[in-house]
Formats: structure tokens, C-alpha cells, sequence
């Protein structure tokens, strides 16, 4: 459509540059807080670790009014589906910040219980180590999407994008692991 | 009316009725019907189900797990007529981390490391637990100071959780200020834990054997700036919450659990405490020194949400006393049991002894092994009664470790809580059980 | 838990069910058939309260340490109960065999088992005969398999420097 096809120029420019400001300074989170990261996120939010200075301090509760999704913990076999279906609500543009090692890679816990990196069902951004991560790190985390949103595109993700770098639809089933819908990429082999 | 009287014919035949005065409330919860029993994974048609829908049709409404009001990822089903809710059933499981099965995977050393993450609001609790259970099967005795340590960093977990309630059941019943506040008071205590364990939370600080690391230095300074600061802090938080009609309206009356119901479901807690049963674990079958410390024990009258957030406020009181008397009788000595096999031995040894630097790579890679045989211990957590039932094999990793969950248990009286309230009520209710999911799930 | 306390197999009337005391505790072994009599008693007795109950499966471990009377099973049902007026707690345990897992559900006796009995049904198979809601509670409602079992393994997948072991 119309914004995408445009190659800028110095009029287009700089409406490029107060677009990306606007949206980077007021990002709205989804509170998708699982487990004790969530703990965490909810303390970065807190006055010791003011996220309202980044315009992030409303939580909206309804994934239609939300920009970024923060997948604070693990995610089990049961609540993937829940998370796909969330990310699916959320309207563009939207990103996802995956908080702490068991939604970054799994964690601790490499078992049958646990998805190993929430980038396995949607697609990532920004990793954000720790267990769980302190505020500052998540802080830091945000500050990095920023940077990704003041530097990129105004349109989102082009196809030849790499993501988790997992082929999806080489993976074998395994037992109680939930397919994203057909017709999604989250991503090629580099 | 006479049994006889009683007696009525129905479609299975007679069936002789109880008189109502005789019949119990848990006999009267089961037949009352609060649980609701309906299949919980995919989605039901109601073109499906084969009913006949009257004047008054009841609607069944799922809440979750996505929420902002839920404790974590808590899936209730609720069948409402208007606004009323009629019978509930909450659906746990997502958040299943399978630490049951990873604890039979890693050593007894790595084990506090696990449990640690199942209570994520105080999992210094946990940690305890698991090793005192560790330490029942191995029968190796702990110094008097680690005790004492063990006391005093537990009951600001205590105090640190019990806070962090307040402020989001204060959010939840729409006081935000509330929640910045606990907010506030909570990274005291966790600027302490990061100082002693290494860490704001998730801390593998205590383990078989003792704590990881003894206190640092000016401590006591610290502790007591925490325990100077916030009775005054709860003070300001009880004229902000308990004088406020809109928080008395919303919590008094509401979620009413009678003791003999309360004890049937196996609740433990502050919520079998609001509804008049005086049995915390720390009095009645104290471990550690808690027979050494003076605190009362905080007891409810009238078991509704009001009476549950009474007692709280009141532990996070009775807790900064004891923790009062942990700084003034805190022992000299070590802060692990100095068995070889058990604890490693100080960093600075290994630079000089042999055998220390052997025990320490042997404890650290392979772990100690522990006798057969099988133990439950119970402590008090902010939530209830944690229990922990060890299984050893004699090997170096635990045979079955099972963790008794007190928001797992809890979490069967939400159902009797929230018949016959409204859905708002059912915020206030939830909230002040008190559910850590990661417990309920493991 | 005082000496002087009297035992809780004492307090149920239960002189010859084999006791064991382990660590300081005490624990009584039941069969499957004597299951709920020996609870109904124990809860006349005073212990109003069941604290946990859960399921262990011993494949790997056989020949655990058991009174003579006690034929081992492959599977164990454990149940601590609490009196809160003695201050006293007793632990059951019931061998269940592999061959036919069934046990006669607690629910009727102390509603609080309710989620416990479905958790053991879900992590390790064994059926609650006449629970009123016999589901899974932890994993997806179609989840194959009872992931507790030794012989289920932990589902490791290989990552950098430590490939996936095989199941124990």
C-alpha cells in the first residue's frame, strides 16, 4: 500500500524520522508477565525503575491496544497456543521483547514441559538474558528496541528477514507442540 | 421435619436425606455444587450441548489466562446468571515448568537452584524446605548462627512477599498508588538479598548443609534500617486501604469461608487463619529456633477477604519483630555444617590443601550422596504450609521430589469463595488467596 | 511430636498395621483394600486435616527399604495427614501395582484431594476410582503419556556442549 512503495526523499524524510520518534517513545506493553520475570518487569514499572520516563508505564491489558508484547517467563506446551494467539491480536506495528533465559532459549529447564525459546512461536526482537533479568537489563532491552525502531523502516518485516533462524516447517512434531497458522513465516536458515 | 419426612422419592429411587441442621458445610459445599465440572480444553459449541434454554439461561464465561487480574496464569471458568457466579472451576497447568522431574535430574547441591523458581515471591522458602529435608535424610545437625540466619532471611522473604501482596490486591481493588508504594518497600528488602545472596530473586543462598554465604559486613545496620522503616510504612498503608469505605465495601462480607470448610479443603495459610483456626507451623510445630522468638500468631474472625488482608498486614508486623530479635541474638559462629562431604570448603583452602580442592570439585560436579530412605518437612511460607516429600535412593540425585504447593491446594476453596459473589467481586477474592502460579503448576 | 504423644496407629484403633517410623516420623503401611477404612479411622481419630498426597514411582528403586508384611509394588501412593488439635502427622503409604493402577479416591473423605489425586493421575496414571473429576490438570488435555514415569524420559533437547542424554 501507499507508504510502502514510497523511496523517500527530503519531504517524506523527515515525516519518516517523527513517525519512528512517535512510536518509539510511547510503546505500550501487553501484560503478558508469566512468571517470576514477570515480578521483575512489574518492579521495572515500579518508581525505583521508572518505565513511565519511556512512556511505557500503561500496561494495557487488551493485546488490541498494545505495541509490544514481553514475554516475561516460561512458556509451557499449554500456554503456547495462548501466546500465538495474543501475538495474532496485537495490531501492527508490534514488536516482542523476549525477558530472561526460559523464554529467550528454554532456560534451565530443557524438558518436555517447556517451549525452548519463545521465538519458536513468535517472532522475537530483542533477547533479554538473566534469571530473571534485573530491571536495568530489561531497561536496557527496551533502549535497544528503540534503537531498532530509530533505525529501521517504517514498514515492518520484509520477507527475506531472517528470524530465530529455525526452519519451521522442517521441525518434526513433537508431542503436544503446537503449530503456528499456515502462512506465517517466523523465519529462514541463514 | 423427621427423616421420614424427609425421605424423598427420586429418580434413583429413595433417597434418605440428611436433616439440614446436621449436615455439615463440607457435606453441604459438595451437594451445593460450586465446583464446576465441564471439560476444559477446546471450546464449546452451545450448539453441542443438548439443554433447553429457559427464561433464566446461565452464561459460562472463561477469565484468562491472559488477564491483568488473575495471579499469573490462572484460567477460571465461571458460569454466571447476570452478574452473579454461580459455580467456577479454575484450570491450572499453564505455567508446568516439569521441576518435579528436573529435581530428579540434578544433584542435591543444584536442587536449590530448582525449587527455587516454584514460590518466585519468596523462594527462600522453598530453598528451605528442600534443604531441610535434605539435611532430615542426611542427618548432619547446622549450626546454631545458620539457623539463626536462616530465620532472619526468611522472614524478610516473609515480609517482602506479604508487601508485594498488598500492592497488587491494592491494584487489583484499583488503588495503583498502592502498588508503587509496595514496590518501594520491596526493593529495600531486595537490595539487602542482592548484597547477601547475589541476587534480587531466585537466590540459591540456602542449601544442604547451610546458607552459601555468610552475612556481610554492617548487616545489622541494614536490617534494622529495613525494620525501622516499614511498620511506620504499614501504618500509612492501613490508614490508606482499611479506612477506605470504597476497600471495606469491596472486601467486607466478601468470600466468606467457614473453619470446618476451610480445614476439609486442606487450605492452610492465612486462609485458614482469617477463619478463626489459630494454626500457623511456625508455633505449633516449630523448626529452626522459632520457639526461641516471641511473635504472636494472627487470627481472623469472620473469614472474608477483609479478614485475609488483616491477618497479611498484621504478619508483615509480627515478622519485623522477629527479625528484630534475630539481629539482637544472632549467634557467632560458621554458616555451614563443617562436614566435608556436605559443604565445600572455604575458597582460600583450596590454594593450599589437596584434599580441599578434591571435596571441592567433587562437590560441585558429583554432589554428596544421601542415605535411603524417605522424609515430609513442613514450614510455614507466606502462603501456607510448603512441604517437601524426599525420596532418596542413596545415589547423589533425589530419587522423587515432590513439593506440597499451598497455592495448589488453596486453590480448591476458590469455588465455594466465589459462588453467589459478582465478577468483581471474584478480583477481590482471587487476589486474596493469594495464588504464585509457579507453585500451583511446578 | 512429643514421646509421650500417643501414636497415631494407637489413636485409630490399627494395633496390627505395620509402622515404620522414618526420620522421627511415623508412617503406616495400607493396603489397597484396608485404604479407606484405615483413613476413615485415622480422620475419626482427630487427623481432620490431609495435608499432601502424591504418587512415587519406584522402577528404578525396588528394593527400597519396607517392613516384611509388605509386598512392593511398582507404584506408591503417599498420603500425609495433620491433626491440627494434637499437632501430630501421620504418613500412609499404599502399594499400587503396575498391572491394574487403581485406588479408591479420597475425595469423600477429605474434599482438599481433590487436585491432588488428578495430578497423580495426570503425572503418573494412576486412576482414583470414583474421583468426580478424573482429568489431566497439569499438561494439555491431550497430552499422551504420564510424564512422571521413570520410564518417560525428561525430553532434553541437544543443545551446544551437551548433547541429549538417553531416558534414565
Amino acid at each position: 500500500m501507499g507508504l510502502e512503495d514510497l523511496s523517500h526523499n527530503f519531504l517524506t524524510g523527515s515525516l519518516e524520522e517523527l513517525v519512528k520518534w512517535a512510536r518509539r517513545s510511547s510503546v505500550w506493553p501487553a501484560t503478558f508477565g508469566l512468571a517470576c520475570c514477570a515480578i521483575e518487569m512489574m518492579a521495572a514499572g515500579a518508581a525505583d525503575f521508572d518505565l513511565a520516563r519511556f512512556g511505557m508505564e500503561v500496561f494495557r491489558g487488551s493485546p488490541r491496544q498494545a505495541d509490544l508484547m514481553v514475554v516475561a517467563g516460561r512458556v509451557s506446551q499449554k500456554m503456547a497456543p495462548v501466546l500465538r494467539q495474543v501475538y495474532d491480536q496485537m495490531v501492527e506495528p508490534k514488536w516482542v521483547i523476549s525477558m530472561g533465559v526460559c523464554a529467550s532459549t528454554g532456560g534451565m529447564f530443557n524438558n518436555y514441559a517447556i517451549v525452548q525459546g519463545v521465538d519458536q512461536v513468535v517472532p522475537v526482537d530483542v533477547y533479554a538474558p538473566g534469571c530473571p533479568p534485573n530491571p536495568q537489563t530489561l531497561i536496557h532491552a527496551i533502549l535497544t528496541l528503540h534503537e531498532k525502531i530509530r533505525l529501521g523502516e517504517l514498514t515492518r518485516r520484509s520477507p527475506g528477514e531472517t528470524g530465530a533462524g529455525i526452519d519451521l516447517a522442517a521441525e518434526p512434531a513433537r508431542p503436544g507442540w503446537v503449530a503456528p497458522p499456515s502462512g506465517v513465516r517466523l523465519g529462514t536458515p541463514r | 421435619m423427621t427423616s421420614e419426612e424427609l425421605k424423598a422419592e427420586t429418580s434413583e429411587g429413595l433417597q434418605e436425606l440428611q436433616e439440614r441442621d446436621e449436615t455439615g458445610p463440607v457435606a453441604l459445599a459438595i451437594e451445593e455444587g460450586s465446583q464446576f465440572r465441564l471439560p476444559e480444553g477446546p471450546v464449546l459449541n452451545p450448539g453441542d450441548i443438548d439443554v433447553e434454554f429457559g427464561e433464566d439461561e446461565t452464561m459460562i464465561i472463561n477469565m484468562g489466562p491472559q488477564h491483568p487480574s488473575t495471579h499469573g496464569v490462572l484460567r477460571i471458568m465461571m458460569e454466571l446468571e447476570g452478574e452473579t457466579v454461580l459455580r467456577s472451576k479454575p484450570i491450572i497447568g499453564y505455567l508446568h515448568t516439569g521441576m518435579e522431574k528436573t529435581g530428579e535430574e540434578l544433584t542435591y547441591v543444584q536442587g536449590a537452584t530448582n525449587v527455587t523458581r516454584m514460590d518466585y515471591l519468596s523462594p527462600l522458602h522453598n530453598e528451605l524446605v528442600f534443604s531441610l529435608a535434605a539435611e532430615a535424610l542426611l542427618g548432619i545437625e547446622i549450626p546454631p548462627r545458620s539457623t539463626w540466619i536462616r530465620m532472619l532471611m526468611t522472614e524478610l522473604n516473609r515480609i517482602s512477599s506479604h508487601v508485594m501482596w498488598m500492592a497488587t490486591n491494592g491494584m487489583d481493588l484499583a488503588s495503583t498508588s498502592m502498588m508503587i508504594y509496595g514496590f518501594r518497600d520491596r526493593e529495600m528488602i531486595l537490595s539487602f538479598f542482592e548484597k547477601t545472596t547475589g541476587l534480587r530473586m531466585n537466590h540459591d543462598y540456602i542449601r544442604p548443609g547451610g546458607v552459601a554465604a555468610d552475612l556481610p559486613d554492617g548487616w545489622e545496620d541494614d536490617v534494622m534500617s529495613i525494620v525501622e522503616t516499614i511498620p511506620g510504612r504499614v501504618d500509612e498503608y492501613d490508614e490508606l486501604l482499611t479506612g477506605q469505605p470504597i476497600f471495606k465495601r469491596r472486601t467486607e462480607g466478601v468470600g466468606i469461608i467457614s473453619p470446618e470448610l476451610a480445614t476439609a479443603m486442606s487450605a492452610t495459610g492465612p486462609i485458614l487463619r482469617a477463619s478463626g483456626v489459630a494454626w500457623d507451623l511456625r508455633r505449633a510445630m516449630p523448626y529452626l529456633a522459632y520457639d526461641e522468638v516471641d511473635f504472636d500468631v494472627i487470627v481472623g474472625s469472620v473469614g472474608d477477604t477483609f479478614d485475609r488482608y488483616a491477618v497479611r498486614m498484621n504478619e508483615i508486623r509480627e515478622s519485623c519483630k522477629i527479625v528484630r530479635q534475630c539481629v539482637e541474638k544472632m549467634p557467632l559462629g560458621d554458616y555451614r555444617a563443617q562436614d566435608k562431604k556436605v559443604t565445600p570448603p572455604p575458597r582460600a583452602r583450596i590454594d593450599e590443601s589437596m584434599e580441599a580442592l578434591i571435596h571441592h570439585f567433587k562437590i560441585f560436579t558429583r554432589g554428596f550422596e544421601v542415605p535411603p530412605g524417605e522424609v515430609y518437612t513442613a514450614i510455614e511460607s507466606p502462603r501456607g504450609e510448603l512441604g517437601c516429600y524426599l525420596v532418596a535412593d542413596g545415589s547423589n540425585k533425589p530419587y522423587r521430589m515432590h513439593i506440597r504447593g499451598p497455592s495448589f491446594v488453596n486453590l480448591q476453596s476458590l469455588p465455594p469463595l466465589l459462588r453467589g459473589g459478582l465478577i468483581a467481586d471474584a478480583i477481590a477474592v482471587i487476589s486474596s488467596v493469594d495464588p504464585v502460579m509457579g507453585e500451583v503448576d511446578r | 511430636m512429643t514421646a509421650a504423644a500417643t501414636s497415631a496407629a494407637e489413636l485409630a484403633g490399627l494395633p496390627e498395621s505395620p509402622t515404620v517410623g522414618a526420620g522421627g516420623q511415623e508412617v503406616i503401611h495400607v493396603t489397597r483394600e484396608r485404604y479407606l477404612e484405615v483413613t476413615g479411622a485415622l480422620r475419626d481419630a482427630g487427623f481432620e486435616m490431609c495435608a499432601d498426597l502424591c504418587a512415587v514411582d519406584y522402577l528404578r528403586h525396588p528394593d527400597r527399604p519396607l517392613p516384611e508384611a509388605v509386598t512392593p509394588e511398582r507404584f506408591e501412593i503417599v498420603v500425609n495427614l495433620l491433626s491440627l488439635e494434637r499437632r501430630q502427622r501421620v504418613r500412609l503409604r499404599v502399594q499400587v501395582p503396575a498391572s491394574d493402577p487403581v485406588v479408591p479416591t479420597l475425595f469423600n473423605l477429605y474434599p482438599g484431594t481433590e487436585n491432588m489425586e488428578r495430578e497423580a493421575f495426570d503425572l503418573f496414571g494412576v486412576c482414583f476410582e470414583g474421583h468426580p473429576d478424573h482429568t489431566r490438570i497439569l499438561m494439555p488435555d491431550d497430552w499422551e503419556g504420564h510424564p512422571l514415569r521413570k520410564d518417560y524420559s525428561v525430553g532434553r533437547v541437544p543443545v551446544q556442549f551437551k548433547q541429549a542424554p538417553g531416558p534414565r
